[in-house]
């Protein structure tokens, strides 16, 4: 296990915001810590590269203790933040070539800038300052000064939270490409989408604790391939529905929730069931699952 | 090579590399390079040419309120330290050097000595200036080295001070805020007017603040008037605020960065 944490706690006074949080990291996999706003998520990244002091509980990185050897987890981890820590100021060339020399990398830093604006496609903006970049532009080289060091472990915090989808897409490709030469991906996201595309194993936040964890297919399995949403009219009616069908209440007694294989028949299957025993039903839709869909598959409540 | 060279070593290529970045960064922000520049040659005209003939000191006003303008102009290029820290602190550029194996502090350093490099040109061009106006300083060769050499204590003390400002500001516009104080002082000293022009206790809030002594003593230098106890306590002063300063600056640095 490349990362271990067991029983991370973080406390603000009062607040609690991670409430015993254990993660276990196979060397050469992407794990996506998936949760909505506020269940953890950047914390944890925090305390797994040493920015922030857990109040309670153990990590490793690296089989380092991320507490009691920092310097150690440092150098073998990146982190990429939720904004792209890049200097608007210089160029392309010499914000890689600054993290070089800060890397200790000498006269090699030069070269090595160079391998990686190739890599990331980024030859032809390399020599023009960051402030002319696009948003994509930016969140690559953001990602290209986190392989400066050639980290073991790459921390990316929400990693394409406000791009566009053409950037999220080359985001993703960079990612898998990391991913093919060995390097540990630990990401953070909001989006379930993104964990599938990218994902070896997903580890749901929820209040500051780990939902659930296993493989994307275990997880997509749980919560289906598609979702059914029905409309009622009559709370009466939701009920009953809810019991022929082992659906579950989403945003309200009104509307009702269950996992579908995306087919005609099997809405066939849903709306004969309801009309044979005499269950109204107003609407009826079909959807990708989101993450509140999945919340409610793991925790039985909803994500607010 | 021992592992302490080698901690050496690697220290100092941190800080330079760190340094470069700044000076870089300083040099290519044009609005904040030239308001450092302009705003004090434009108050140097503004006091000559327009108060100044109002304003009796016993000598030549030019040659009085030059040394006010020179630190006027040094607070205000050390104020922008501020920001320039307030930005790395809020862009996230700081989690990512302190996921670095570098020590922290030397991102504060790096800022810092760009600070003293950019007050340096802008000094040096206000002074040109004065000069072309027709300030005749009667200092020696030693005496305008004692000069630059309070002036470079003056701006480290104020650059620290600064970068601790910096720190602590959630947003570049409060960092701006906290400043201000740097930039109003040497309104309130004897920078502009004598200071027993002012109401008795304005006067002699003046007369006991940091700034009056620093003036003081680069006047007598320059116009080889004495010095008397003003050099001492200007050197105390500055050397004080800066050890202050520094201290200030890192523990914040270090509380704040792991939170």
């Amino acid at each position: 296990m490349i990362v271990e944490a067991e029983g991370l706690t973080k406390r603000y006074g009062a607040t609690t915001v991670l409430d015993g949080v254990d993660l276990r990291v196979e060397r050469g996999t992407v794990v996506a810590l998936l949760g909505p706003n506020g269940a953890g998520k950047t914390t944890t990244v925090r305390i797994l590269t040493t920015l922030t002091r857990p109040s309670a509980g153990t990590a490793r990185v690296a089989g380092h203790d991320v507490v009691r050897e920092p310097a150690k987890v440092r150098a073998t981890i990146s982190l990429t933040g939720q904004f792209a820590a890049v200097d608007e100021q210089q160029t392309g060339r010499e914000n890689l070539v600054v993290i070089g020399r800060l890397m200790h990398l000498g006269p090699a830093a030069g070269r090595r800038a160079a391998d990686l604006l190739d890599r990331f496609d980024l030859v032809d903006a390399a020599d023009r300052r960051v402030k002319t970049y696009s948003g994509g532009m930016r969140r690559r080289l953001d990602l290209a000064m986190s392989l400066v060091s050639n980290p073991e472990v790459i921390f990316l915090d929400e990693p394409t939270t406000g791009l566009d989808p053409v950037s999220r897409s080359t985001v993703w490709d960079a990612v898998k490409d990391l991913v093919t030469s060995g390097t540990t991906v630990v990401l953070t996201t909001q989006y379930l989408e993104e964990a599938d595309r990218l994902a070896d194993h997903v580890a749901l936040l929820h209040r500051g604790r780990v939902a659930v964890q296993g493989t994307t297919d275990e997880v997509k399995s749980r919560v289906g391939g598609h979702r059914l949403t029905l409309g009622f009219t009559a709370e009466p009616d939701a009920a009953r529905a809810a019991e022929l069908l082992s659906a579950q209440q989403v945003d309200g007694p009104l509307t009702l929730g269950l996992p579908s294989d995306g087919t005609a028949a099997h809405q066939h299957h849903v709306l004969d069931t309801l009309r044979a025993a005499g269950v109204p039903v107003a609407t009826v839709g079909s959807h990708r699952p989101t993450l509140d869909d999945v919340f409610l598959a793991f925790t039985g409540g909803a994500t607010r | 090579m021992t592992a302490a060279h080698t901690g050496f070593a690697n220290a100092l290529s941190d800080h330079l590399t760190l340094i470069g970045r700044c000076v870089r960064l300083t040099r290519r922000n044009t609005e904040t390079l030239v308001m450092s520049i302009a705003l004090p040659l434009l108050m140097m005209l503004l006091f000559v040419y327009v108060f100044g003939g109002a304003i009796t000191t016993g000598t030549a006003y030019l040659d009085y309120v030059v040394p006010g303008i020179v630190l006027l102009c040094t607070g205000y290029g050390a104020a922008s330290t501020a920001m320039a820290v307030t930005n790395d602190m809020t862009t996230g550029m700081i989690d990512r050097l302190r996921t670095l194996p570098v020590r922290g502090s030397a991102v504060l350093t790096g800022h810092v000595a760009a600070s003293v490099v950019r007050n340096a040109a802008s000094t040096t061009i206000v002074v040109s200036a004065a000069v072309a106006l027709g300030f005749r300083p009667s200092a020696t060769v030693v005496e305008w080295l004692l000069v630059a050499g309070l002036l470079l204590l003056y701006v480290l003390a104020l650059s620290w001070l600064a970068a601790g400002l910096g720190v602590i500001a959630k947003s570049v516009e409060s960092a701006s805020a906290l400043t201000f104080v740097m930039l109003f002082l040497p309104y309130l000293s004897s920078a502009f007017v004598p200071t027993h022009t002012m109401p008795a206790f304005l006067g002699s809030i003046s007369e006991h603040q940091p700034i009056t002594p620093v003036i003081e003593t680069v006047r007598a230098l320059l116009t080889g008037t004495p010095v008397g106890d003003n050099g001492l306590l200007a050197v105390l002063w500055c050397t004080g605020l800066l050890a202050a300063s520094v201290a200030f600056a890192t523990w914040l640095f270090r509380r704040r960065a792991a939170a």
